[in-house]
């Protein structure tokens, strides 16, 4: 497989890899360098690529696993993943201010929610990936999926609720 | 939409029930101005994994050319015929060198033997000698 033929079969599923990288990971170089190791990877042995019939999925099944040992090896170092990026640069406007307020606190939330659950609601909700696809892409129960998906989303919203009675927006 | 609907898609999504469509038509819902008040507290969650999917991976990948595996196997191919060349080369050589040695033993010692054989013949002539001599003391 040349470069450009790989570079279209990557295209349309690289950004679904840095969002998943960035979830676990928050910090923004980290994804992006966890990103750029994977499509590294996947290239070293693209030749067996052509025999996946789902790249993407693989692709997947890969960060999730780089992320999470990444993790591991932080802690396992008790180092603390630094990370500049809790600003949201995408809404600048001025009237948006208060909605963009309320966004950045969803990040800050979605961050709290053990490692499972983020993945979990990052490739439903974000990515509204099937709960087939889910379970086989972490390895758990259709059932447990929707069990974690479910309880992902009300500790979310309950969080917001909170702060929506506190009134710190 | 109806917002019996909506409530009841809510209700379903908290349970993680709904369905990707459904899922979809309260995303595109909650993205509208116009939600009434008691669910706009769920609007920022909704308007959230919206933005969330517009992230962009910008890095560039350094993809380095790959080199063709089949120069690897060449040169591994080369390197054992070398070293096989070399193996067979030299027991060939050590077999030629036995033969012209065993040729040269084999020369030498004929050269002997038939050297011996002059020095029997010569012991014959001495035995006549020795012959004569017993026959002259004999007589007298």
């Amino acid at each position: 497989m040349q470069q450009t033929e790989f570079l279209n079969v990557v295209l349309p599923f690289k950004d679904k890899l840095y969002r998943l990288a960035k979830r676990l990971l928050v910090s923004k170089e980290e994804a992006e360098d966890a990103t750029q190791e994977i499509l590294l990877k996947l290239w070293s042995k693209n030749s067996m690529m052509e025999g996946y019939s789902n790249v993407e999925a693989y692709a997947m099944m890969m960060t999730k696993n780089f992320c999470l040992d990444r993790l591991k090896s932080k802690q396992a170092g008790n180092l603390k993943l630094v990370h500049s990026n809790y600003k949201d640069e995408n809404v600048s406007l001025q009237n948006q201010l208060e909605v963009s307020d309320s966004l950045s606190w969803i990040e800050r939330i979605m961050e709290e929610l053990p490692e499972q659950q983020k993945m979990v609601i990052q490739l439903r909700d974000v990515e509204q990936y099937e709960f087939e696809e889910i379970a086989e892409l972490l390895d758990m129960s259709a059932t447990a999926v929707r069990v974690t998906l479910s309880r992902a989303r009300k500790t979310v919203r309950e969080k917001l609720v909170q702060k929506h009675n506190y009134g710190i927006g | 939409m109806e917002l019996d609907n909506i409530e009841k898609l809510l209700e379903k999504y908290f349970e993680a029930t709904a369905t990707v469509a459904e899922e979809e038509i309260l995303r595109e819902y909650f993205a509208k101005e116009d939600v009434p008040l008691h669910l706009k507290e769920y609007a920022p969650m909704f308007q959230y994994f919206s933005m969330a999917k517009d992230e962009k991976f910008t890095k560039k990948v350094p993809l380095k050319p790959r080199k063709r595996s089949y120069i690897k196997w060449i040169s591994v191919a080369a390197v054992s015929v070398l070293i096989f060349g070399i193996y067979f080369g030299r027991s060939y050589q050590e077999q030629r060198e036995a033969e012209y040695a065993y040729q040269e033993t084999k020369k030498a010692l004929s050269l002997l033997a038939s050297n011996l054989g002059k020095g029997t013949e010569k012991v014959a002539y001495l035995r006549e000698f020795e012959e004569t001599k017993q026959k002259i003391y004999n007589k007298n």
